[in-house]
């Protein structure tokens, strides 16, 4: 999960940006450590050949020159964080090859929801994508906060219930990478962690088919079932029914998921934690 | 038809027996040992016959030193509770790999919570706090702070709050949110046991003692200064604290206001934050850090005080650049609040919203950059004594500047979209607060101890607690940037993830040296007590200092001054000094001594705080007649104040001279011994 080896280029240029501006700043801080160092080094009561100067508390140049240093920098700074906002915000369309596949995450306690609309199927802690296309992310949550993020694949972004956010992204090669939650959401929120498979593009559509011919039917019914609290040790898939699914989970109509059971009224529930494991 | 509540729920509310948890036996044990040393303490001060002398002199004290001095124990056992917390967490991570490791997620996921919360307000903001009271009124030669009283009542407020924190180690349970109980997962539905109402009172009540303490050291700095005292005189320490308690004035009530709306939806069922009825989660994460980013700079600020002046002390040289200085601390004050929304980037604000908070986030890098530099160039022609706090001073500059790289680094908006809640980004803010703050802490902490005590601490053992903490730190934090920058978020239980490992291991070794770090500085301190004769500071200036504080004696008496000092420049003590050696003696055919007037010591705060913990233990546990009952009390305590007739007692002249004079003498000593030097 090494942001710095990018399987993509929202992830690449945003761990371009990352380097550089380490680098910009590492330019001043490197010398300036160095110079902290050594006048603490030489100055030291000790030295009989450092000149005391008790009278040096004022110098316009000096002043002049540790105002610039910082400012020089952070407008240096300023600009790339002005350019890549605007061209690496979240929502910005990343183009491919092929037509964009839609995906639309849901977070729950605590796994992800995988679906695609277009596709008519959906997964859980597994997402597969063909490498190369455009991924049309719509993000949101059946309960608590999260963070949706693949780390080698980009920026990350909230997910809020009753609320839909946008990523876009794009995974250039084929393999296998790993996405997580970045937001704590409770006791089984480090089991939220999910596979991603990047296939080829000719691949893609023979996942979809096999996909497509499960059993298990994601509808409103087996959806309530899924946002109770609990973690997803397996990969289910299922059958879209309604491509709605989404849009009636994110407008509330499908109301949002419970918390845990209260077992008694006493300080200390039993958390969904304890039938999770 | 509603269900009549029983006598047992109408009496107890929701408490009963399962809310001790006897099937949890670390917090059960922890909280057994710390219950047993504080009845042992308390055993040992009534037999020993100290609780009149404690009652007297400490609990019902108005005098700023005393209270600055109890804020800084507090703070001290705070942290104490605080790193406890974080070896256990260290520990998890290093074995939960692939396993379960020995904190289940229930227990995991409060320590982390109580981690935060405890070392930002019950270590981190009483230390300074505690450091500001002790320091300030002295250094700005005044006899007392503006509101003595309401001073007595903030520092007991606070330990309330930091007392109910500890209760939910053995009743109950505390938070299991992390320290900014972000909705909804801290509502009523996902949070439905008391842990978040054990969170969310005790910052209510400290939160209101954080906010008097403010009121009362700003008007302390606008209001009473001594003659010649003028804002461009003041030394470095109480310009920040002028900054710093600016800033709680302003942020803390959109803390306390965040916080009731929270409990309003727990209680009454509001949908401030909820997910249903319109609620919104963004208006808490935006209300909280707009607390939240204001309140790292609250910490911040006195930390830069204290490197002010011990830099400019140890290196027997004025602060350089002081008017660029003060120009740089309002400049933080100042932008400091219009910067939160760094916080969540990725939550989707859009591209111009974002890149204008980033931009805005960088530019405090500047005066704070200034700041570093001004340091450097006052060590630059200076005599350098390396005594313990300027070792704290330097491993501070090199520490923080590295952390402030970090920081300007997650402020550039699509860096964070891929740092942002990563062990990176916990990385950095234990930089700046342990590398900023905490060796302020400790800097300020060795500074003045002579002050506060009249002897100086081991420098021995000073100097081996300086350097495990220092590189304990670097071995402990630098492997977490790693792990961020490996993909690794933050609170997490366990992992399954090989590459994390190995850096889990380096910091838990880390935790061990600073653990070292800091059971060396709890042998300083009691080293130092057994040496305290041979350590006795009897000149009231141990360190060849420059501001008003060592004018006076080693602790210095209950008035501080017999007469106002009179200053007439920057660095007035300092100038006194090189006066009086070139008149080889003080001069004392000053005006004679008068009364002096002292507030009477007052048990409002004491009193009123213990009130406080009654009511907000009942609210947490929805106990309503005891609720009243301690509201009742508090208000009452109050009234009970208001109406007093006498506040002052009167020191007779007579008293003034006899003690002024042992100093003097004292004093005349350390002058002619070094004119003779």
């Amino acid at each position: 999960m090494n942001l710095l080896d990018p399987q993509g280029p929202v992830a690449a240029a945003n761990s371009t940006i990352l380097v550089d501006s380490v680098f910009i700043m590492l330019a001043i801080v490197v010398p300036t450590i160095f110079a902290i160092l050594a006048f603490a080094f030489w100055f030291r009561a000790s030295n009989t050949k450092a000149r005391y100067r008790p009278d040096f508390v004022y110098s316009g140049r000096v002043e002049m020159v540790v105002w610039a240093i910082p400012a020089l920098t952070v407008i240096l700074l300023g600009g790339v964080a002005w350019i890549g906002s605007h061209q690496l915000d979240p929502a910005a369309p990343v183009p491919g090859t092929g037509s964009p596949v839609r995906i639309q995450a849901v977070s729950l306690d605590w796994k992800w929801l995988f679906i695609y609309p277009d596709q008519r199927i959906a997964t859980v802690n597994s997402l597969t994508v063909p490498a190369g296309a455009e991924l049309n992310i719509q993000l949101t949550s059946s309960s608590v906060m999260n963070v949706f993020f693949i780390p080698q694949l980009g920026s990350m972004i909230y997910t809020m219930n009753g609320m839909v956010t946008k990523l876009n992204l794009r995974a250039d090669n084929q393999g296998k990478l790993q996405g997580l939650s970045a937001h704590f959401s409770g006791d089984g929120f480090p089991d939220m962690m999910f596979d991603v498979n990047v296939v080829s593009p000719l691949a893609f559509p023979d996942w979809v088919t096999t996909t497509a011919k499960t059993d298990a039917v994601l509808n409103e019914d087996s959806y309530k079932k899924l946002m109770q609290q609990g973690i997803e040790k397996g990969r289910p898939t299922y059958r879209l029914e309604d491509p709605r699914l989404f849009d009636l989970i994110a407008t509330q109509h499908i109301p949002p998921g419970p918390g845990p059971e209260l077992v008694s009224d006493a300080g200390r529930p039993h958390s969904g934690g304890h039938d999770a494991r | 038809m509603p269900a009549v509540p029983t006598v047992e729920a109408t009496m107890l509310g929701k408490l009963d027996w399962s809310a001790i948890p006897l099937d949890q036996p670390i917090p059960l044990a922890a909280g057994g040992v710390v219950l047993l040393v504080i009845l042992g303490v308390l055993a040992w001060v009534v037999v020993k016959g100290h609780l009149p002398y404690l009652w007297h002199e400490w609990i019902t004290s108005v005098d700023h030193k005393r209270i600055g001095v109890m804020y800084i124990l507090l703070a001290s056992v705070m942290l104490l509770r605080g790193g406890s917390d974080a070896i256990m967490m260290r520990i998890q991570q290093a074995i939960a790999y692939q396993s379960q490791g020995y904190l289940p997620p229930e227990h995991y996921n409060q320590i982390f919570s109580a981690h935060g919360t405890i070392m930002i307000f019950f270590v981190a903001m009483p230390f300074v706090i505690g450091l500001m009271n002790l320091v300030v009124p002295l250094q700005l030669g005044v006899r007392d702070v503006a509101f003595p009283t309401l001073n007595s009542v903030g520092f007991w407020l606070t330990a309330t709050g930091a007392l109910l924190v500890n209760l939910s180690l053995v009743i109950g349970e505390f938070a299991r949110t992390g320290w900014l109980a972000f909705p909804p997962l801290s509502e009523l539905s996902y949070s439905p046991g008391v842990g978040v109402d054990y969170y969310a009172w005790s910052l209510q009540i400290s939160g209101v003692g954080t906010l008097v303490a403010g009121i009362n050291l700003v008007t302390t700095v606008l209001k009473l200064r001594t003659k010649g005292m003028n804002y461009l005189r003041m030394p470095m320490f109480c310009w920040t604290t002028l900054a710093s308690n600016l800033l709680i004035v302003a942020a803390f009530p959109i803390l306390t206001a965040t916080l009731a709306m929270l409990l309003l939806d727990r209680y009454l069922g509001f949908h401030f934050f909820t997910n249903e009825a319109g609620g919104n989660v963004m208006m808490f994460m935006n209300l909280i850090w707009a607390w939240g980013h204001p309140e790292v700079y609250i910490l911040v600020l006195p930390a830069f005080g204290v490197y002010s002046e011990v830099v400019s002390t140890f290196s027997s040289k004025p602060l350089f650049g002081y008017r660029s200085m003060v120009l740089a601390t309002m400049a933080i004050c100042i932008i400091s609040f219009m910067v939160w929304l760094h916080h969540f980037f990725t939550m989707g604000a859009g591209p111009d919203v974002n890149a204008i908070f980033g931009i805005a986030s960088m530019i405090i890098a500047v005066p704070t950059g200034v700041k570093i530099y001004n340091w450097l160039f006052t060590m630059y022609g200076g005599r350098i004594r390396f005594a313990t706090p300027m070792l704290w001073s330097v491993g501070f500059m090199v520490t923080f500047i590295i952390g402030g790289l970090t920081g300007v680094l997650v402020a550039v908006p699509p860096a964070d979209f891929m740092l942002h809640n990563s062990m990176f980004l916990v990385a950095h803010f234990h930089n700046v607060i342990i590398g900023g703050v905490l060796f302020a802490a400790f800097a300020g902490f060795e500074y003045w101890f002579p002050k506060a005590f009249g002897f100086r601490l081991d420098e021995r053992w000073g100097k081996v607690g300086f350097w495990f903490t220092f590189v304990g730190f670097w071995v402990t934090f630098m492997p977490l940037y790693i792990a961020g920058m490996l993909g690794m978020t933050r609170r997490m239980q366990h992992y399954d993830v090989a590459e994390w490992r190995p850096w889990m291991l380096v910091a838990a070794f880390g935790m061990l040296l600073l653990t070292i770090g800091v059971l060396a500085q709890v042998t300083q301190i009691v080293v130092s007590i057994r040496n305290r004769e041979a350590l006795r500071d009897r000149t009231g200036d141990p360190w060849d200092g420059r501001s008003l504080e060592w004018a006076t004696s080693s602790p210095p008496p209950v008035f501080n001054f017999a007469f106002d000092p009179d200053v007439r420049g920057e660095d007035a003590y300092w100038a006194l000094k090189h006066h009086a050696k070139q008149q080889q003696l003080e001069d004392h055919s000053g005006p004679e001594y008068q009364d002096i007037e002292m507030p009477k010591n007052s048990p409002t705060g004491f009193v009123c705080a213990f009130f406080a913990t009654v009511m907000g233990f009942a609210l947490i546990w929805h106990i309503w007649w005891m609720v009243i009952l301690g509201g009742v009390g508090a208000f009452a305590t109050f009234v009970v104040f208001a109406w007093r007739d006498h506040d002052e007692y009167v020191i007779p002249a007579a008293e003034v001279e006899r003690i002024d004079r042992i100093n003097i003498e004292e004093r005349r000593n350390l002058v002619s011994l070094a004119g003779t030097l």
